[in-house]
Formats: structure tokens, C-alpha cells, sequence
């Protein structure tokens, strides 16, 4: 190739299709019903599969007898998963599972294995550190400057504890998949946030050819980091199949396992000690907390958050350990938790003081990131403006005066969101057909509608002429869909293929045209000279200069060289405000409004970029709310694995929702940033700041539920 | 869930020839919407079902001489969009439209409200009603801030029935029948305590059938308010029904029943005595609520649903009267 393209996205005022909101492509078959979830598929002989779990929180299997099971008519083939020997370490651990011809019968047999288990001592609750004895582990200290020095020469300083519990992700379509394993070859339809990376890891796991590997999926419903590997259900469903000859088994997790061992968001519990200036400068922070993310401990991130350049920090983290399912990526992890401590512990202070925290935010703004000092000020004040803060905030407690109370509280929240390392390939055909082919996947995010709108902008044709395919291992691999990676990843590779496609096409039609090939351009369905609009041809005809000869260019993401190139970058700001009514007699909590200030660089389709702050909100305040996973310390089971009194939000409780994207020249410039985690960040910080200022006493620990604000505000809490 | 016999009788009598003399050999399905659950869990395992929904006669809501007969299979929806029901029983209508979403309003039968298990997690965990293991409750240490505050165990389940409370404090009765006969038993009789974990939380027998509700003719001011966390797929943490009759604006007679804070709806006969004589207004609401609570026995988790209790009565009281001046 003569030139390298020039890859970078056209101006802000050039766009014709980047930054314009055309309805996202897979809305009519999802909404009709038409989109086949891999839970949804039945291939040709498939069988049923179902797990037998653990139900003691922590075991020994002594032993285990499949027998009968194996007898029964229609069960096709068994496979124990915990043989006898095997130690369990949570309530769900899978014991066995059984592939058959229905689902009944399938169910009906796991009930017939013969388990015999020595039952061991459990430990399931992580609020209190004292309890927890040997199940606690260091998980880091930390120092930075002189605190002690910084406490007492503080003009204030506030103290409180602050805690946010074990929530589950809630996949309404659970973990599993279908899969079927003939000899060498595996055929794997599962649910997954990474289908470029599943055959690899499945291969390792069965020794089997990643090349005789084919995952395919269409559609998810719903995976929130919880989806990257193939899991145990993979392997056993694997083997399933394996022994039943090759058959392609469903195994998907019941409900009750979904909740138990789908995946968890770690808890997050802390005593902070805040100090600074009667100005609203801190100056000294400490902070001692602790958290679990399940048998594997975790401890919670780094405090402060976002404030990170604060000059004297004293913090020490610990991982409690407990018998219950694994922590998994939940939606920007770590995050929450992180915001929820230090937006209420600066919440805490700037009462203390006497302050408005939105001024202690903008104030202290100057220890964020430096790039992102200016836009986080700009954020407050923007989200501050449509909150209406100025009329309605008030200080603690004095806002109404019946029962009701009414509150605002906000909270920030910061992300990475750059773009994973990728591969598509764009195609050309000589009828002028055109192909965008990548193995990426569509969360429901709109991938599929992004990646066409930026082929759509860059070919200068409408997307009703861009054929997309995504979702198979058999097309270039592109990445994970984890850390919001997947727009700045998919818009860069989608682009620079389409370039490198286009810069062939001008090679070959440039001498009809009298032009060089760097001189083209192609625009509203011609190729034609730059400058010279009536020097051009329509696209069709362009393309027919092919002869018999396809055009298949690939473009490529590679985060090292991104940041030069301009088209993807990292770095999310966001700033929140709840403004909510509390029942004081009740302790009920209602959202009236909520408003979300959001950046993201460049925003390809807007009206998407509101749908998933619209989303994330979604989820938010029901973990707010209602959310927590409740563990029995006597039985060590968990007692809401359903939907039931695990609560999720329904529609009705969200309130009123606005969603401003902060989409200025000086964002756009950056590129393109991924924007499904960071909106989710904020919610439970903004929400347990608004109740505070509504009832005027902190409300310590979220869920913001009856049982804790009456607690709250009757004084049995310290 | 086991699998079972399916029978689908046409008439009660063949209906109740259906069912067994033991818990376990037959169940009666309405709506299914909580027998389901409660088979898949494995919690009901009966050898037959005999699906009731196809009995004419268990149908449609009818006024009498003496009140309201209203049939087992009537929707919650139809009791809470009927016209009677809403001019002379403010607080049923109330109390059914309160039964969050649409779809368990549509399929929900009466009968089925009345007759429906618990909702202790302990129990749908399978740990039985009186959840105990090694000899001992697991609830009073356990996660119970859903649990009983009333009533001092070893049965600390709330009764799940929203209609219950309102139907106990309107006086009303419930048609049973069997094989042998029918017998009527008072609202504030169907509901027990069960005296063991084998027991029923209700008075029904396994060979009976609930066929109809009896709901007197009320010269009341009904209300029931529900304290509700969320607006659907939830249940009432606690809730209040009450039923005045006045003289002029004070209370002759006062019913003030409780929902939701003990293994049955809960009679707060000390709220009753201080409305008696007395002019409903916001002081005497409150010290009503406060009688009503006086008493309680909170679990380790569960005091704020004392203030919950008395928030109740004390807004249903409030919410009677306006229908009073009316
Ligand atoms: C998420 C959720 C929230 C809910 N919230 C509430 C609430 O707030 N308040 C409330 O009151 N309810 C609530 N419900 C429960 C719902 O009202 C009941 O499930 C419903 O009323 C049961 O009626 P059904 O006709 O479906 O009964 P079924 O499920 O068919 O039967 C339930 C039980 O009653 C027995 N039975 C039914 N009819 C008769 C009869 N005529 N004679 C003898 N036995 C009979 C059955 O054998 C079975 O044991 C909720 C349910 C769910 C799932």
C-alpha cells in the first residue's frame, strides 16, 4: 500500500452516521421474540441436562452412588464432578449431573444419586471483622504521607462506618450452554461474554484442538462480568455429551445455583476517619476495611477513590473468607464498593463542617487524576444544574415537613474503558456488496448497531448495505467483552479495516477517476476526488472495476499504539445525584429523580450511550434498594437463592431518570471509551447520601431498606 | 417436581370423591401460582392434583340478604374491580388490589390466597414449617426480619394471606366442604397456629374443599393499609385492617387486625378497646397503633416491623374515616 490511511475519525460537524441515533439493529427480533438465545436452542438429538449441588455450605463426600440414576429410563449418561474424597467449600459447589432425554427426567434422576457427606464447620458472614478469626487475612496496608500529624493538625474531622453487602448479578438467562463433543470435535453454543477466548480455554481444559473447536452465540441475555470462561458446567456438560455418544447436551444452571455459584459482587464494609480544613479541604484520610468475595477472599479496593492524590492516606484492607460461592466481575468491580465508601465518608465530613458536599467534591476535585480534575468540576456543576440542587438541597434532615423527607446526595464515579486487543476484517465485493467480520459479541449493549454505523460513516454508504456477522470462533478474533473494552475496540478495528479495504478499492479505480489513490474519498455511496465532486463514480461502479476480484483488508486494535493513533482511548468521568422521598415513619424509600452525567470521549450512538446509563441505573438502584444475597450463619445456606426475596427493582420503583451524556469537543477529541460499567458505579453512594440527607442520620448500610433506616433513625444503630 | 395423577372434576362433589384423608394423597389446584412453587421445590409432593378451576359453581361474587357470597375460584383481580365490593368493603378491595402484579392478580384465586403455605425462607428452603434442626428453631438466632413479632413460637412464619386480615376483620366465614358435609368456620378460626410441624396453618382438612367466602353485610368504615417496600413482586412487611362502626364520628365498635406479623392475622384486641368511645384523629390513631403493639415480641431482626405494625393501624384508621366523611 502506497500511504498508510489517515484512520482518524472525521470531524465532530462531518459525521453522517457516527453521533446519530438509528435504532439499534437487533431491537425487532429481540423485542418479537425472534432472537434464538443459546438457551432457547434444541439441536437434532439434543438431551437435558441437570446439576445435583452441594447443600451443605462446607463437606467432605464420603461417598457417592450413581446407580440408580443410571437405570432410570431416559438417562442417557451421568458424571460426578465431586468424586468421594472431594472437599466442598460453599452451598452449590456441583456434585454431579445427569444428561437424559427430558428435562423431568433429568431432574428427577439427580434426586436419585446416593451423596454421603462428613459435614465440616462453615463460616458465611462477613459484616463483622471480629467474628471472622483465622478467616480473615491481611490484604494490604498502606501509607502515604503523615497521617497522624495530618489528624491533628485538622481544623475537623468526621468518622464513620459504612458497609455494602454480597449482591448477585441476577443473568436472567443463567450460566450455561449446549455443547456436544464427537470425538476430536466440540460444537459449543454457550452463554458468554468472550467468545473469541472460549475454545482456547476450552481446549486447554479438554485437550482438545482449539481448531476443532466452534463456539457460536447470537444473543445474551445478560452476563454483567459473570460470562468470560467456560466453567464447570462446561466441562461436565462436555463430558455429558462425551458419554452419551456425541449428543449435544443443555446444561444451564436452575435458579437457586445461578444465585449460589453464578457469580457474586464481593462485599465492601469500612470504618474511615476523614480530617481536613473548615474550608472543605481533606487533608488526612484512613480507612479500615474488609469485605468477601466468597471461599477465595477478597479484600476491597484501594480507598479513597477517584481522590487519589490526597496527601495523607492511612488505610489497611482484609479479606474475609467464607463458604459461599465465588465473586465475579459485577459490572465495573470493585467500583461500587469503592465509590460508596468514599462518597460517604466525604458526605460525612462535609456535614461535619457544615458544607454543601457539592462543593466539598468540586473542592477536593483537585486530588482526582489531573486530566480529569476540570471535567469532574464541570460534572458536579452540570449534574448539580439539572438535579435543580441549588433549590432543593438542604441541609441534613430539614427538607419537608410531614413524614416524608425528602433528600439528594450525589456521588462520582471514574473508569478505564479502552479498547481490548482485536481483529476484523472488512470486505468489498465486486457486485458492492460489503462485509464487516469480527468475533466479537453483542451484550445487548448494540454492538451490532455500532460497528455498522462506523462501516456505515467510513464506506459512505447507508447501513442497510453493511452486512455484519460477529459471535463465532470461526471469524478474526476479537476480545472479551469485560472492562466496558468493547466500543473502543470494535469502532477502532471496524475503521481501520474499512480504510484499508477502501484504500484498495482506490488503487484500482483512481486511473479511471484521473486521480491518485490517496486523492479519493468516498462519500454519500461515490467514490470520487477530493475537491472535485463531479470527478466521481457511483459505488456500484467503483466496485465493478474489481473485475472477479474481492477486496478483504483486516484492521487490527492494539492498546499499546492506540492512544497514539487517536481513535480509542480511557478515562470515564461521571457524577450522580439521587433525589429521593423517605417515609421517616416507614423508613420507605422512593426515588423521585435521578440524574446521571456521563463521559465517555467520542459517542458513536447516542441514544445507545443513554441506554446503558438508563440500564446501569436500572440495576443500581435495585441493589440500592432492595439487593442483598442473605446467608443463615447456623446452616451456612443461602436463604433467598430465587427471585423472590432476592429483590430486584421493578420498573415502578426507578423513578424519573435523566441521562445527560457529556458530549463537548473536548471529550470527542480523546476517541472512542466504553461506557457499560462506569454509569453503574455511583448509584449505591448517591442513594445512601440522598436517604442520610432526607432523614438526617447516616443510614450506615446499604440495602437502604425499612429494617435499616428505622434502625437509623430510632438509634439501634451506633 | 414428582410426578402425579391429574383429575379435573366438574362438580365440587366429584371434586372432593377426589381427594384423600391424609395430607399428601391429593392437593387442590386453582391458580397453581404458589402450588407450583411449592411442588417444584419439592415441599408438595401429592400422588394426585384435582384442578378445581373447571367448577362452575365456585365461580362469581354475589350479593345476598346478609352480605357478600363470594366464590373460591373469583380472582383477586375480580374481587378488586368489583363494584359491591368497593362500595361496602373498602378495605377487601383494598387488601386484593395490594397483591402485586397483574399476572398473580389474574391467575390468584380467593380460595387459593386463604389456603396458601408460608413464604419462611427457612421453610422454602425445606427446613419445614417450624424450621428446626438438632431439636431447635433456627429462626430466633436466624435471619428474621421477615419473621413473626407476635405469637412467641415455635411457629414464627407470618401468614402470607393479604386477605386474610381484612376477611377476619369484616367478621367473615368460609364454606368447607367434604365428602361428609360442609361446615362454615369464621376467617378468625380458618387461620391456627399450627400446634406442630406436621399441623396446617389453616383449619382445612385434606379431604375439604374451600367452596365459598361469607362476608356479612357490614354497616362499617373499612380500610387496610399494606406497608410495602416495593411496588410489585413483594410482600407486605406488615399491614393493618380495620372496621369501624360509628355512631355519628365515634366508634362504637372497632376490628383492627394485623397482617403479616404472626402465623396468623393477628387481632389487636388491645387497639380495639381504646378506639371504643373515642373520636378518630390523629392522637387517637397513634395510641391505637401503640395498643395494637403493645405486647409484641420482636426477634433479633425484626423491631423496626413493631413500628411498622402501628404505622399500619394507624394510617388505616386514619384512611377509614375519610371514607366515613364521605
Ligand atoms: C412474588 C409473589 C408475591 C405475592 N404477594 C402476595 C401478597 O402480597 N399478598 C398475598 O396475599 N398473596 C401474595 N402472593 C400469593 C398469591 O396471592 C397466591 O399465590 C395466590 O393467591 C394463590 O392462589 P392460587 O389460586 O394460585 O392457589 P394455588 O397455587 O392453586 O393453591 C395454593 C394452595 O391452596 C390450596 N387451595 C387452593 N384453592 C383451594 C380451595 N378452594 N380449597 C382448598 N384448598 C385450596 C392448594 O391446594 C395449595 O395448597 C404473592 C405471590 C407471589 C409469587
Amino acid at each position: 500500500m502506497a500511504n498508510t490511511p489517515d484512520y482518524h475519525w472525521p470531524p465532530m460537524d462531518q459525521r453522517k452516521v457516527i453521533g446519530t441515533s438509528p435504532k439499534r439493529l437487533d431491537g425487532p427480533v429481540k423485542s418479537s421474540g425472534r432472537a434464538k438465545y443459546t438457551s432457547d436452542l434444541k439441536p437434532q438429538g439434543m438431551l437435558f441436562g441437570a446439576y445435583l449441588i452441594s447443600p451443605h455450605a462446607h463437606a467432605k463426600v464420603t461417598s457417592i452412588d450413581t446407580s440408580v440414576a443410571e437405570k432410570l429410563p431416559g438417562v442417557k449418561s451421568v458424571y460426578v464432578a465431586a468424586p468421594a474424597g472431594t472437599e466442598m467449600q460453599y452451598q452449590g459447589w456441583e456434585v454431579a449431573a445427569v444428561a437424559a432425554t427430558t428435562e423431568e427426567i433429568a431432574r428427577e434422576a439427580t434426586r436419585k444419586i446416593k451423596v454421603e457427606y462428613e459435614v465440616l464447620p462453615h463460616f458465611v458472614k462477613d459484616e463483622d471483622l471480629a467474628s471472622a478469626g483465622a478467616n480473615a487475612k491481611q490484604g494490604g496496608e498502606r501509607l502515604v504521607g503523615d497521617p497522624d500529624k495530618a489528624f491533628a493538625d485538622a481544623e475537623a474531622v468526621s468518622e464513620g462506618h459504612y458497609g455494602i453487602p454480597v449482591v448477585t448479578h441476577c443473568c436472567l438467562e443463567p450460566h450455561g450452554q449446549v455443547i456436544q463433543w464427537m470425538g476430536d470435535s466440540i460444537n459449543v453454543w454457550p452463554s458468554t461474554q468472550n467468545v473469541p477466548g472460549y475454545a482456547g480455554d476450552l481446549s486447554q481444559r479438554l485437550q482438545v484442538p482449539a481448531t476443532n473447536i466452534k463456539v457460536k452465540m447470537d444473543y445474551i441475555g445478560g452476563g454483567f462480568g459473570s460470562k468470560f470462561n467456560p466453567d464447570a458446567w462446561a466441562i461436565v456438560g462436555a463430558n455429558l455429551s462425551k458419554n452419551a455418544g456425541g449428543r449435544p447436551v443443555k446444561l444451564y444452571l436452575e435458579r437457586n445455583a445461578e444465585q449460589m455459584i453464578g457469580g457474586n459482587r464481593p462485599s465492601a464494609y469500612a470504618k474511615i476517619k476523614l480530617g481536613g480544613k473548615k474550608d472543605g479541604t481533606i487533608t488526612a484520610w484512613q480507612t479500615d476495611s474488609w469485605g468477601t468475595g466468597g471461599f477465595q477472599a477478597v479484600s476491597p479496593g484501594q480507598q479513597p477513590y477517584v481522590f487519589t492524590n490526597l496527601p495523607n492516606i492511612r488505610e489497611v484492607r482484609t479479606a474475609v473468607s467464607v463458604n459461599a460461592g465465588t465473586q465475579r466481575a459485577w459490572r465495573a468491580p470493585g467500583n461500587q464498593q469503592a465509590s460508596y465508601l468514599t462518597c460517604c465518608a466525604i458526605e460525612d465530613y462535609a456535614h461535619k463542617i457544615g458544607m454543601d458536599p457539592i462543593e466539598v467534591f468540586k473542592l477536593n476535585a483537585q486530588y482526582a487524576p489531573t486530566a480529569r480534575i476540570e471535567t469532574y468540576r464541570y460534572q458536579l456543576d452540570k449534574a448539580a444544574e439539572l438535579a435543580d440542587w441549588k433549590k432543593l438541597w438542604r441541609p441534613r434532615g430539614q427538607n419537608g415537613s410531614g413524614p416524608v423527607k425528602r433528600g439528594l446526595g450525589v456521588a462520582i464515579a471514574a473508569w478505564g474503558g479502552a479498547g481490548h486487543a482485536g481483529k476484523a476484517r472488512a470486505v468489498i465485493n465486486p457486485d458492492g456488496s460489503v462485509a464487516i467480520e469480527t468475533g466479537t459479541q453483542d451484550l445487548g449493549t448494540g454492538t451490532r448497531t455500532i460497528i455498522t454505523q462506523v462501516a456505515a460513516e467510513t464506506f459512505g454508504l447507508p447501513m442497510s448495505q453493511i452486512k455484519l456477522s460477529i459471535g463465532t470462533s470461526e471469524l478474526p478474533a476479537d476480545g472479551g467483552s469485560g472492562g466496558s473494552s468493547t466500543v473502543g475496540a470494535v469502532s477502532t478495528t471496524t475503521r481501520k479495516s474499512s480504510m484499508n479495504a477502501l484504500a484498495k478499492l482506490y488503487e484500482v479505480v483512481a486511473p479511471s477517476l484521473g486521480a491518485q489513490p490517496e486523492e479519493l474519498e468516498a462519500v454519500d455511496g461515490h467514490v470520487r476526488v477530493k475537491g472535485s465532486p463531479n470527478k466521481s463514480l457511483t459505488w456500484q461502479a467503483a466496485c465493478r472495476k474489481l473485475g472477479s476480484t474481492q477486496i478483504a483488508e483486516m484492521g487490527e486494535n492494539v492498546p499499546r499504539s492506540a492512544q497514539a493513533e487517536g481513535l480509542n482511548t480511557q478515562g470515564a468521568a461521571g457524577v450522580q445525584i439521587a433525589d429521593v422521598s423517605v417515609d421517616t415513619e416507614t423508613g420507605i424509600v422512593k426515588i423521585n429523580r435521578y440524574v446521571a452525567v456521563q463521559d465517555c470521549g467520542l459517542v458513536i450512538n447516542p441514544k445507545l450511550a443513554e441506554s446503558q446509563v438508563f440500564g446501569a441505573i436500572i440495576m443500581g438502584i435495585g441493589t440500592a434498594l432492595f439487593e442483598e444475597r442473605i446467608m443463615d450463619a447456623q446452616t451456612g445456606r443461602v436463604l433467598n437463592p430465587d427471585m423472590e426475596f432476592y429483590k430486584l427493582a421493578g420498573i415502578a420503583d426507578i423513578g424519573n431518570l435523566v441521562v445527560h451524556m457529556d458530549i463537548r469537543p473536548e471529550n470527542d477529541k480523546r476517541g472512542v471509551i466504553g461506557l457499560g460499567e462506569p454509569p453503574a458505579i455511583p448509584i449505591c453512594a448517591a442513594v445512601g447520601n440522598a436517604v442520610t440527607n432526607a432523614i438526617g442520620v447516616r443510614v450506615p448500610t446499604i440495602p437502604m431498606t425499612p429494617d435499616h433506616v428505622l434502625a437509623a433513625l430510632e438509634g439501634r444503630i451506633g | 417436581m414428582q410426578s402425579f395423577e391429574y383429575a379435573n372434576p366438574a362438580t365440587v362433589q366429584e371434586a372432593v370423591g377426589l381427594l384423600g384423608a391424609r395430607w399428601g394423597q391429593a392437593d387442590v389446584l386453582a391458580g397453581g401460582t404458589d402450588l407450583l412453587s411449592l411442588m417444584k421445590e419439592h415441599l408438595h409432593e401429592p400422588k394426585r392434583l384435582v384442578n378445581i378451576k373447571n367448577i362452575k359453581e365456585l365461580e362469581g361474587i354475589q350479593k345476598t340478604a346478609s352480605g357478600l357470597r363470594i366464590g373460591a375460584l373469583v380472582t383477586m383481580d375480580e374481587l378488586a374491580k368489583n363494584a359491591e365490593v368497593h362500595a361496602a368493603y373498602q378495605s377487601l378491595a383494598e387488601a386484593a388490589a395490594g397483591i402485586p402484579s397483574p399476572q398473580i392478580r389474574h391467575m390468584g384465586t380467593v380460595g387459593g390466597d386463604l389456603c396458601q403455605r408460608p413464604r419462611c425462607w427457612y421453610y422454602r428452603q425445606g427446613f419445614g414449617l417450624f424450621a428446626m434442626k438438632d431439636g431447635k428453631s433456627l429462626i430466633p438466632e436466624g435471619e428474621n426480619k421477615y419473621h413473626a413479632i407476635f405469637g412467641g413460637g415455635p411457629a414464627y412464619f407470618v401468614s402470607a394471606s393479604s386477605l386474610g386480615p381484612a376477611l377476619v376483620s369484616l367478621g367473615a366465614r368460609v364454606k368447607l366442604v367434604s365428602a361428609k358435609g360442609t361446615r362454615e368456620v369464621p376467617v378468625a378460626k380458618f387461620f391456627v397456629t399450627p400446634a406442630s410441624e406436621a399441623a396446617r396453618e389453616i383449619a382445612l382438612q385434606p379431604n375439604e374443599i374451600l367452596t365459598e367466602i361469607i362476608v356479612p353485610a357490614a354497616a362499617v368504615h373499612t380500610a387496610t393499609y399494606e406497608v410495602r417496600q416495593k411496588e410489585a413482586l413483594d410482600w407486605p412487611l406488615a399491614a393493618a385492617s380495620v372496621a369501624l362502626t360509628m355512631n355519628g364520628r365515634t366508634v362504637t365498635s372497632a376490628k383492627v387486625v394485623l397482617g403479616h406479623v404472626a402465623p396468623t392475622p393477628w387481632e389487636a384486641t388491645g387497639a380495639e378497646a381504646a378506639l371504643k368511645g373515642k373520636t378518630i384523629t390523629a392522637d387517637t390513631a397513634e395510641a391505637a397503633g401503640k395498643a395494637a403493639v403493645l405486647g409484641a415480641t420482636p426477634l433479633s431482626q425484626n423491631a423496626y416491623k413493631v413500628t411498622l405494625a402501628k404505622v399500619a393501624v394507624k394510617r388505616a384508621l386514619m384512611e377509614a374515616v375519610k371514607t366515613a366523611k364521605a
